[in-house]
């Protein structure tokens, strides 16, 4: 505010303008606004800014006019000078909508020569939406200076969104305007060329409706890419919640209903380490993740073993049994978690690099849902070359094509149940890492997921890694693009029955073992 | 058709038989007839907890039919139970009339709260007993045919049946619980008024359904002992066995197995019937996968293939899980819940009833050959030595 000191007081325009706040009228305000922005004087900006923020105090008996700093300092608005306090007497400037539209269109003109192109943006985006004839001018000179390139694109569609609605610009300058909205091409662009006034000259409106169905028909496309990318990430959660399974359910034909205990298991060690680097080493927090999908890792996969050791491998040959009794164990886990943890969600944060989302053309992506999919890509592609390239993954595949034969060759088939089902339950540890980003970290985190899982391992088949992969992905895109058509539970809904229905025709899903695998 | 009673009637069934149909008599006089605060006097919440425990009773028994009899393992059962109980509740929500909040004569408050212009077409009947009756057995039954119409004759077996009739009941679930599916939403329907013109609250139309439940127990039993005794018993536990064998021997597979279950849908279908005016209340809650689960928990822990077990563990399993949640022991109830679920399937895998077979089956027919050859000693002659 060292500037503000420069200011010479006298009566002038400005003046009279910023005298006129203190009559607590709303025409009266907008009047001001309107001279204040015109006027060039350099506290315009923080005067309009507080008055859109509530921060404008009017003394109305001493005529006098103070701006509340965002930092609680205030100063009088006439010459920027410091004052200790403002008197009792002041009162908020009040603003209604229309006052506030003003507001916005004033700082929008007024922010449009501001050394940042990122406000410069911004600001020709609020006179895009407003667009008010009196801020062409303004508008057309910025133009000439800008050279920022996509300052000028927001600039340029600003324009064109005035001259749209100036009365008296010519029928070819509305034609082009038309044309720069119809680039644009988005849901604000849609509602701004259907405002166009149907009494409009013939060649204007036929060139609107046109530019309209235009941007439906971009817009449809666009939803569709959304849909695909909904279903995308879903597919990809799917695919990681259910990979764990598939491997158990595959090479040991036991049907794990723990499975999601050991996700939100994984969950929880997140949340552990996010609490212990807290409070001993916020300077790592960004690597909580790099921490806890190891740590996740080992302590689902250690849990893994211990169940397959103690209760899993006296059902072998029971499948219904296991079934149970992985079932009673899951109400264990659970209960174990919500004694030691309370009942309530906890707070897993997203790392600085996990938050936040990109635009895409007309669609935003999160970063959260981006790694995730990359994640479980990186998982698939890991366990697949371990599958295919080392002795456990040999020895693995053997026993799930044929187990009496594998025993026979000299495979220890017990130890390889066991490391099965701690390598599965270790995914799905891992699987707990990623969903506590995008999930609420409860004891039933698990539990969400679990019905879920199963269909995807029921549709892609068992023993393959990639019926999982082709299975989630199938049933997280089929699941968004029902969703806008049927909402949100029927397109479960009709899913479920769809399975259902599916498995009719395939009952050992899409990708089954053929052979004698399967009778065994 | 005496002879099939016979037939079906051992010593234990008739024992069992007995019990209920003491139990059904005995509890609804006691708390009628005795002063309240007799040492004898069954209290009425006791009466209705009790025949909570019945109903539950007959939905364990249907389940082991299909489980002990036909190794149809189906995590889908409390559909067919709370479908049941749904056609009675809409038949007890019709009877209302005008007297719920707002009055409407037709339209179940959660109708008019909803802003419902009419009736839904299918509420159409359900002011009518028999009707509703008549849909309690027929709306799960169908849904069970067509459901197993579909998985059996494809050959859907093993697990992959269990989690699709998981599936099956999920979705149901998910369907319940929308408003406007036309079934009350997530607050389900309840504030049931009367019964066939009895007030539902009253103790003397509590300890008839109480007697009634105790009847539908021993009905079912009957038929499932009658069945389970026959051919068709025998054929079905080929099935369990061996059912590729029982293929190759002739036997249509799927028609046996569709009929079993089937049929044991109805009869989940009629014990939820009976459960919804004793609890007063059925919502989507109850086809929570987690609730069919836990019903075939109780059929593991009295013994699988064994109807009395079943029926047995319905009531001990619910007894205990009474006495722990309303105790101190509360936060424990799903330990011990699970716990029973690993060491029932570890350690007693025939359950209390088909492991007190196990250990007195030998004895008996040890004591019986010893009293044949006693006999035969008498007689002078001697047992023709047992082919194999």
């Amino acid at each position: 505010m060292l500037f503000s000191m420069l200011v010479p007081v006298m009566a002038g325009p400005f003046e009279d303008a910023v005298a006129k706040f203190a009559n607590d009228d709303y025409s009266d305000s907008e009047d001001a606004v309107g001279a204040i922005a015109t006027s060039g004087n350099p506290l315009a900006f923080s005067i309009i800014s507080a008055l859109q923020d509530g921060r404008l105090m009017a003394d109305p008996d001493a005529k006098k006019i103070y701006v509340t700093q965002p930092d609680g300092k205030s100063i009088d608005a006439l010459t920027g000078a410091a004052v200790a306090s403002v008197p009792d007497s002041a009162a908020a400037v009040r603003l209604n909508n229309h006052l506030r539209r003003a507001v916005e269109a004033a700082l929008g003109g007024l922010t449009l020569s501001s050394p940042d192109p990122e406000k410069r943006i911004l600001a020709a985006q609020s006179v895009y939406k407003g667009h008010d004839e009196a801020m062409l001018p303004l508008i057309d000179g910025a133009l000439q200076k800008e050279t920022n390139k996509s300052a000028k694109q927001a600039l340029t569609e600003a324009r064109a969104a005035i001259l749209l609605f100036k009365d008296d610009a010519t029928e070819q300058q509305k034609l082009e305007a038309i044309a720069t909205i119809k680039a644009r091409g988005d849901q604000e662009a849609l509602a701004m060329l259907t405002d166009v006034p149907a009494d409009a000259p013939p060649a204007v409106a036929h060139a609107a409706t046109a530019a309209v169905s235009a941007i439906q028909q971009r817009l449809a496309l666009w939803s569709v890419v959304q849909n695909a990318w909904y279903g995308l990430s879903l597919g990809s959660v799917l695919l990681l919640a259910a990979i764990g399974l598939a491997i158990t359910f595959g090479v040991m034909g036991v049907i794990n209903m723990a499975h999601g205990e050991m996700v939100m298991i994984g969950a929880y060690v997140t949340f552990v380490v996010q609490q212990t680097i807290r409070s001993h080493f916020p300077g790592l927090f960004d690597y909580s993740l790099v921490f806890a999908v190891p740590l996740a890792f080992i302590v689902a996969g250690a849990i893994g073993v211990v169940i397959e050791r103690t209760i899993i491998r006296f059902l072998y040959g029971r499948p219904l049994e296991t079934l149970l009794a992985t079932w009673g164990l899951s109400l264990v886990l659970q209960q174990a978690v919500r004694t030691m943890f309370g009942p309530t969600n906890q707070e897993v944060a997203n790392p600085s690099w996990m938050s936040g989302a990109f635009q895409l053309g007309q669609i935003s992506i999160t970063y959260n849902r981006l790694w995730i999919l990359c994640f479980t890509m990186a998982v698939f592609a890991i366990l697949l070359a371990m599958l295919r390239y080392t002795a456990l993954g040999l020895e693995m595949r053997a026993v799930t094509q044929n187990r009496r034969m594998a025993a026979s060759m000299g495979i220890a088939t017990s130890r390889v149940d066991a490391l099965t089902f701690g390598l599965g339950s270790g995914i799905a540890g891992i699987a707990g890492v990623a969903l506590s980003q995008i999930d609420n970290v409860s004891p039933n985190l698990g539990q969400s997921y679990i019905i879920d899982s199963f269909m995807v391992v029921v549709f892609g088949g068992v023993g393959n890694l990639w019926g999982t992969l082709v299975g989630a992905f199938t049933l997280g895109i089929a699941n968004k693009f029902l969703e806008p058509v049927a909402g949100a539970v029927l397109g479960k809904i009709a899913i479920l029955v769809l399975i259902i229905l599916f498995i009719q025709k395939r009952p050992r899903g899409l990708f089954a073992l053929k052979g004698r695998a399967v009778e065994a | 058709m005496a002879h099939v009673l016979t037939r079906s009637l051992d010593r234990s069934a008739t024992v069992f038989l007995l019990v209920v149909a003491a139990a059904g008599v005995l509890i609804p006089l006691s708390n009628l007839l005795l002063p309240a605060g007799s040492m004898f006097q069954v209290p009425t919440y006791l009466v209705a907890l009790f025949g909570k425990y019945v109903c539950y009773a007959i939905l364990a028994l249907s389940i082991d039919l299909i489980w002990g009899y036909c190794g149809i393992l189906s995590l889908g059962h409390g559909a067919f139970f709370a479908l049941g109980g749904y056609a009675m509740g809409m038949y007890l929500m019709r009877q209302i009339g005008s007297r719920g909040v707002y009055g409407n004569p037709i339209l179940p408050d959660f109708m008019v709260f909803l802003n419902y212009p009419k009736l839904p077409w299918y509420w159409y009947g359900f002011d009518m007993f028999w009707f509703a009756a008549i849909i309690v057995i027929v709306a799960p039954g169908l849904l069970a045919f067509c459901f197993g119409w579909l998985a059996f004759r494809s050959r859907v077996t093993g697990v992959y049946l269990s989690i699709i009739t998981q599936a099956m009941t999920y979705a149901l679930l998910l369907a319940f619980f929308r408003n406007d599916f036309g079934f009350g939403g997530n607050n389900g329907l309840t504030d049931f008024k009367d019964i066939l013109g009895f007030n539902i609250q009253a103790g003397g139309t509590r300890a008839a359904l109480f007697a009634l439940s105790c009847l539908g127990l021993i009905v079912g039993f009957l038929i499932c002992r009658a069945i389970v005794t026959s051919k068709l018993g025998k054929v079905l536990i080929a099935v369990r066995d061996a059912e590729s064998r029982t293929r190759f021997l002739g036997y249509r597979v799927e028609s046996y197995k569709l009929f079993v279950f089937t049929l044991s849908a109805c009869m989940a279908g009629v014990a939820g019937a009976l459960y919804v005016p004793q609890v007063g209340i059925i919502n989507p809650g109850e086809f929570a996968p987690g609730n069919s689960i836990e019903a075939v928990i109780w059929v593991a822990v009295g013994g699988r293939g064994t109807l009395i077990g079943a029926a047995l563990g319905a009531i001990v399993v619910n007894y205990a899980k009474t006495v722990f949640t309303s105790g101190p022991l509360a936060p424990y109830w799903l330990f011990m819940l699970g716990a029973m679920f690993i060491l029932v399937t570890l350690l007693l895998p025939k359950g209390i009833i088909g492991t007190f077979n196990a250990w007195w089956e030998p004895r008996k027919t040890k004591r019986l050959s010893e009293l044949a050859e006693s006999a035969a000693r008498e007689d002078g002659v001697s047992e023709p030595k047992m082919a194999e």
